[in-house]
């Protein structure tokens, strides 16, 4: 029997994007989107990029307005938490004290910033950047500060980098720190982590690699706000504000108490659906079996996201089709835009085309002499062109991408 | 405020009166209008927000700018010489009577 009542825990990118996809497919059931945070549910892209610079503003983060749930009978519940799956009643219960009962579920909750595991990391002036909230607090001290601040940011992934750079426009004085030896180790080839790292440094960004965080110092015991920063070795950098950026956490509480099956995410089928098969799992917070990886992978990005609620929405009116949409992302640095298409971690092979001393170029991954991903800075139209090709199944060999004057964009000027 | 017309691929279309300050794009997304996805937001990033400007329509548009041009080489349905990316029409009263065609896929 087709399911007559969904209800999706998590009203964020995947979940609003769910309600809608399962009125675009015709479903008229009732559609019940349960958020614990109290606004309209937005786009989390901007908050360390346009936000922060003060060009986007808090209504231009809307994914959907609010009469678009009404529109659509979608009954949006804001401002309330989703406490426990009953999955022989079929029931969620909801911190209100209300309870939803359901045909199908979907788990669409997202992830929460990891804590920094060291003493003072509970110091004022010491925050994360997940949600609106945080990016407001955030704004407040960049965008609000008479005097350049020094801003240690902790890690350096794309929401480090993103919010040095953005430090940086402000006139502040970031200095970031990373464990590893290269920025953004686990999401680009080497040969882009350096090529970033060296345009950070230039417009006067400081980068400690290989470095690590032992202890955060401040005024007074430990409730005092954060003015120093222990590096191992003893290093203390001088610190208004401290930005940690050391990765996410899924959000699999329900999950686990539920007992359904997690690892690091929820773990799903093709289908999205978890080891129970009237609740499903998409975004941040779902493990799933990627073609393009060739293994579970749990990717944090809209495309992927908003993707999976299409399929989730799909599976559940009845029309499966298993969840093979190629992976990708981008990010803004300064002027820098950098857009990754598939997935490079495991290639063996990198071949640059374009102008990196300009700027813009993008480095072709390869894994046995098979195109696996391509990472451009400031080329879309490489970017768009290898996402295409990289779904078609890509005929690109890394000798063509290193000839002299190869260009895919006259390469593949005839539409494809 | 302009009153745009989406031309599905089916025949069908979805007349819309978006008021400003908005882009084509958001006038889709906002009435959920299937065939934008604009996952990008309107960045100029993603390419999924394509449309092909009706042949027979007069409304004058912006120029196109670098960026668009750039990401209209990778859309997943053909470009075309009519071809936009919805994000980056603002509306105005300029736009009334805009006549666009969803392309068959957007990814
Ligand atoms: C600062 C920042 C910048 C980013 N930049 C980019 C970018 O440039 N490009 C890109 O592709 N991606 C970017 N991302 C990632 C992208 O935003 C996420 O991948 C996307 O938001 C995931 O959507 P989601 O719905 O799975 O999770 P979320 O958007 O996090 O939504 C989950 C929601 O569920 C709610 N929730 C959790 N548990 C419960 C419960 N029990 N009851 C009720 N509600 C609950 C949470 O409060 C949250 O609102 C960025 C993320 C951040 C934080
Ligand atoms: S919405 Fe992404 S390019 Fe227009």
């Amino acid at each position: 029997m087709a399911a007559r009542s969904v209800v999706i825990v998590g009203a964020g990118q995947a979940g609003s994007d769910t309600a809608a996809a399962l009125r675009s497919h015709g479903f008229d059931g009732r559609v019940t989107l349960v958020g614990e945070e109290p606004w309209l549910p937005y786009q989390r892209p901007p908050l360390s990029k346009a936000y922060q610079a003060g060009t986007v503003g808090q209504e231009e983060l809307e994914l959907r307005p609010a009469s678009f749930y009404a529109d659509q009978r979608i009954e949006l519940l804001r401002g309330d938490r989703a406490v426990k799956i009953d999955r022989e009643l079929r029931t969620l219960l909801l911190d209100s004290g209300r309870t939803l009962p359901y045909d199908a579920l979907v788990l669409a909750t997202g992830a929460r910033p990891r804590a920094l595991p060291v003493p003072g990391a509970q110091r004022p002036g010491v925050l994360a950047l997940r949600g609106l909230d945080d990016a407001e607090a955030l704004r407040q001290q960049l965008a609000g500060a008479e005097r350049p601040l020094q801003v240690v940011v902790v890690g350096a992934g794309f929401i480090g980098l993103e919010v040095a750079a953005t430090a940086r426009e402000l006139g502040h004085h970031p200095t970031v720190v990373e464990a590893l030896p290269r920025v953004l180790a686990r999401a680009v080839s080497p040969v882009m982590s350096d090529w970033l790292a060296a345009e950070h440094r230039r417009r006067g960004t400081a980068l400690l690699l290989r470095r690590e965080v032992v202890a955060l110092h401040g005024a007074g015991t430990g409730d005092g706000p954060v003015q120093v920063v222990e590096l191992d070795g003893g290093t203390r950098l001088p610190a208004d504000l401290v930005v940690v950026g050391i990765g996410v956490l899924p959000n699999v509480g329900l999950a686990v108490e539920a007992g359904l099956n997690v690892g690091d995410g929820v773990l799903v089928d093709e289908q999205l659906r978890t080891s129970d098969p009237a609740i499903h799992a998409v975004g941040d917070c779902a493990r799933f079996p990627s073609v393009h990886a060739g293994r579970p992978l749990r990717l944090e990005s809209v495309q992927n996201a908003s993707d999976q609620a299409r399929t989730v929405a799909a599976v559940i009116c009845g029309e499966p089709a298993p969840y093979r949409a190629l992976p990708w992302f981008w990010s803004q640095q300064f002027t820098l835009r950098l857009q990754i298409a598939g997935i490079t971690a495991g290639h063996d092979e990198a071949v640059t085309a374009g102008d990196p001393e300009q700027g813009r170029f993008s480095v072709f991954c390869f894994r046995h002499g098979r195109l696996v991903g391509v990472e451009s800075v400031n080329r879309p139209a490489d970017h768009g062109i290898a996402r295409r090709l990289l779904a078609a199944g890509p005929d690109l060999t890394p000798e063509e991408v290193a000839a002299p004057g190869f260009d895919l964009k006259r390469r593949t000027a005839q539409p494809v | 405020m302009a009153r745009i017309t989406y031309k599905h691929p089916n025949g069908t279309e979805t007349v819309l009166e978006v008021p400003a300050p908005n882009t084509v794009m958001r006038g889709a997304k906002i009435n959920n209008v299937v065939g934008i996805e604009a996952q990008c937001g309107g960045s100029a990033q993603c390419g999924t927000c394509h449309v092909y400007i009706d042949e027979a329509c007069t409304v004058s548009l912006p120029e196109m700018a670098d960026d668009e041009d750039e990401v209209l080489y990778g859309t997943a349905s053909p470009r075309r010489d009519s071809s936009r990316l919805s994000c980056q029409l603002q509306i105005s009263d300029a736009l009334d009577g805009l006549v666009v065609h969803l392309p068959e896929r957007q990814s």
